[in-house]
């Protein structure tokens, strides 16, 4: 195995990609990272003001696909980022790596997307960068957006906040994103008509302030899927997780494909959801905040934190066995077998 | 190592089947099949093919049985 | 009501209860546990996922078998397929199984990510889409899988002949079921008390192909389906043979497998695929275990119409794969399971597949 290389499943969220902050990327840029890199966004204070700050990039094939492109993403995933810490998000610079011979038909396109999901959430694109590469060095476009956000209350929302007791929630269906994209590509040739879940959660994450105290942790189990941001905050928060199959939000199409190609929808990432650990005396509150609110009219309770651990997470099937839920090493591949 | 899910032939051309579970479309070859199929059939889908088809009036008694036998007590 | 989707309806968890309720009654108090075998990847996948184990009583043990076509495929297959990637203008598409298979030195993943041209595809068929669509390319299918999948290969190689393609290719590693299962009986080390036999196959060779092992050691069979009621009910069946000292062929997922199996699919298999002795990595040599390609399909062949050299086989040593591809081991008895060989860095070819025994076991069972 030659463990020189950059493969494709360092970033697709699971152990390969933890292991390479962790052995590479963390020790040789900077120790700051190591908290910054377990959570959304990183918390920093300047002069009394706190602030979250956060990066990410958009890569994703193809770039249209049903409910969504590159776009929208892009603009919507940071802005989550900083609201699942809590931040209300203000800002976004955008630096796009264009392609050689890229359609302006298709970059206007995406820029209408961006402009709209902009407003949508409220916030602001101040600045931004530009670059082109040769035709073949860079897949068509590839969108960096940087976020920053204010912090207007005293709580501390992260991912070592889960404690014994808590309600794990989610505010709607899982595996929507990563099946439209999956259908969309070419050699599959699935007609499923599920369309990405892409959406900004900053105004629905602002509901869920009330709770004050007792929401502990905020996370959207983007690339990866439930299963990975589960097992990450298992392990931060330092406990075990038992999900509920029966209750999980799935679209019946999603689960059709999942069939079909012998995936676990777990594992399937998605871009408009979060999932809450809420302590249990105020659960049925979040729960019907959630259902006030259109991005989480499907929202439901799919586990509870049951002790402390190193970090594990279970599932009681929707037959009644038990079985454990693991990190995926790299991405999640179609089976035959 | 046969991932085989139960899908439902909604047209047929030749020897393909456009085949549905849960709302989701796949096309099928029937190249493999030695038994006739007619829309609404169910067939057994596996790596682009239709494997076998699902008896229907079989797969209903089965449950039948089982549900008599082994949870009766929620039989009406 | 939901509609009938033939799925969901057996996957009814009051029935599951109810079937486990009854083995629990069957087997209670028996001193020796019951061991039934399941040969079948797709059965070891279903069993973790459903977490059917913890809903079984300890006097019923089960356990796996040589069921993971990718596991039992030699290192040297894959060597060659890596062989061939390198080559210029050749395409390589693969089920998803075979991705992260590690050979001697390399697997597809990292040739992919070095620049070679490896597709994954749901079916053999995108295949030979993709050499129509690429004139100028060869395009190498790798065909792994037992006689589930064989057809479709074999209906690619048609299709393809039917278009004329003279740049369509297939990488064949197929493998038959019953053999092995044979192998195990004989073995007098393994107490197997009855055969879990695969849904998908047997509905292509038909349930009858599993009469010798009652007839020449007395081993029960039931063919059974993938979803958790099938499975349990398959387990029960297979329990009350036992409990009456009887031996027979019995069809739990009557509602796809028949006595005969599927007629065209194995004239299809016959037409295309000739038996050899195939080298099941872990077990060995077995006579007429393998299918390659008939002669009169040569031209389609990739081992012969594309020759490259391999690179000298280097297996792993120190793992426990043989003894747990024959079930007398679990993966849990192995010192390198979860410390030197984990799904990231697999040892051997139990790790290697996604439903392999122990990847299944480090993924759902720790």
């Amino acid at each position: 195995m030659d463990n020189d290389i950059i493969l494709l499943g360092h970033g697709s969220g699971g152990k390969l990609s933890h292991q390479l902050l962790d052995d590479l990327i963390i020790p040789k840029l900077s120790q700051s990272l190591a908290s910054g890199g377990q959570n959304d966004a990183a918390l920093l204070e300047i002069s009394g003001t706190k602030l979250a700050f956060t990066t990410d990039s958009y890569v994703v094939d193809p770039i249209f696909f049903p409910g969504g492109n590159i776009g929208d993403l892009a603009v919507n995933g940071t802005v989550n980022d900083l609201a699942m810490m809590g931040a209300r998000p203000l800002y976004l610079s955008v630096g796009f790596i264009l392609e050689e011979g890229f359609k302006k038909s298709e970059l206007a396109l995406i820029l209408a997307s961006m402009r709209s999901a902009a407003d949508s959430a409220g916030v602001t694109v101040v600045t931004g960068d530009t670059k082109v590469v040769p035709k073949g060095k860079g897949d068509r476009i590839f969108i960096n957006t940087s976020g920053i956000g204010v912090l207007e209350h005293g709580l501390r929302i992260d991912g070592a906040g889960g404690r014994v007791g808590d309600q794990v929630i989610v505010n709607g269906s899982i595996g929507d994103h990563g099946i439209a994209v999956l259908s969309a590509r070419e050699g599959l040739e699935i007609d499923s008509g599920i369309r990405s879940d892409s959406a900004a959660l900053n105004g629905l994450v602002e509901e869920l302030l009330v709770l004050g105290e007792g929401l502990h942790v905020l996370r959207d189990p983007t690339r990866g899927g439930v299963a990975t941001t589960l097992k990450e905050i298992a392990i931060q928060s330092g406990v075990t997780i038992l999900l509920d199959e029966e209750s999980l939000p799935i679209n019946p199409g999603v689960k059709g494909v999942c069939s079909i190609l012998g995936l676990d929808a777990l594992y399937v990432a998605n871009e408009g959801k979060l999932l809450a650990f809420v302590a249990p005396e105020r659960a049925a509150e979040a729960l019907a905040i959630m259902h006030r609110h259109p991005l989480g009219k499907d929202a439901a309770i799919i586990g509870a934190l049951t002790e402390s651990s190193e970090g594990r997470v279970q599932m009681k099937t929707s037959v009644g066995g038990v079985r454990g839920v693991e990190m995926l090493a790299g991405e999640q591949l179609p089976r035959i077998c | 190592m046969c991932v085989g899910v139960p899908m439902q032939v909604i047209s047929i051309e030749g020897d393909l089947a456009m085949t549905e579970v849960d709302g989701v479309k796949r096309e099928a070859s029937l190249m493999m099949l030695d038994q006739d199929v007619v829309v609404g059939d169910y067939v057994i889908i596996h790596a682009g093919f239709a494997i076998s088809k699902l008896d229907q009036e079989d797969a209903r008694e089965t449950l039948a049985l089982m549900r008599e036998v082994f949870t009766p007590e929620l039989m009406g | 009501m939901k509609p009938m989707n033939y799925l969901d309806q057996f996957r009814d968890k009051e029935l599951v209860a109810g079937l486990a309720r009854r083995i629990r009654e069957l087997t209670a108090g028996r001193e020796k546990p019951l061991t039934f075998m399941e040969v079948c990847g797709t059965h070891t996948m279903a069993i973790y996922q459903f977490g059917l184990r913890t809903l079984l009583p300890p006097e019923v043990r089960l356990i796996s078998g040589p069921g993971c076509p990718v596991c039992v495929t030699p290192n040297g297959y894959l060597d060659r397929a890596v062989a061939l990637c390198r080559l210029p203008d050749l395409i390589i598409t693969s089920f998803g199984d075979m991705l992260r298979v590690p050979g001697s030195s390399s697997s597809l993943m990292e040739e992919r990510a070095k620049g070679a041209d490896v597709r994954v595809v749901y079916s053999p068929l995108d295949a030979v889409q993709i050499a129509v669509k690429n004139p100028g390319k060869r395009v190498v299918f790798l065909g792994v899988g037992f006689e589930t999948t064989a057809p479709t290969v074999a209906g690619s190689i048609l299709t393809a002949a039917a278009l004329g393609l003279d740049n369509y290719f297939v990488l064949a590693s197929h493998k038959t079921m019953p053999q092995p299962m044979g192998i195990l009986s004989a073995d007098p080390e393994l107490a197997v008390d009855g055969y879990l036999c695969p849904a998908h196959v047997s509905a292509i060779i038909g349930a009858n192909a599993y009469r010798f092992l009652c007839e020449e050691y007395r081993v029960p069979c039931v063919v059974t389906g993938f979803e958790p009621t099938d499975v349990m009910q398959g387990v029960e069946m297979l329990v009350r043979q036992a409990l009456a000292g009887e031996s027979k062929v019995e069809i739990q997922y009557s509602r796809v497998v028949r006595w005969e199996g599927n007629a065209k699919a194995q004239s299809m298999l016959a037409q295309v695929f000739t038996p050899f002795d195939a080298d099941w990595r872990g077990i060995g040599i077995l006579p007429g275990s393998g299918l390659k390609i008939a002669e009169a399909y040569a031209a389609y062949d990739a081992e012969l119409a594309i020759p490259v050299s391999v690179e000298e086989l280097k297996e792993h040593p120190g793992c426990l794969c043989g003894e747990i591809l024959k079930g007398k081991v679990s993966p849990f008895d192995c010192p390198l399971f979860g410390r030197t060989c984990t799904p990231e860095s697999p040892v051997g070819a139990c790790m290697v597949s996604s439903e392999g025994t122990c990847a299944a076991a480090y993924k759902y069972a720790r």
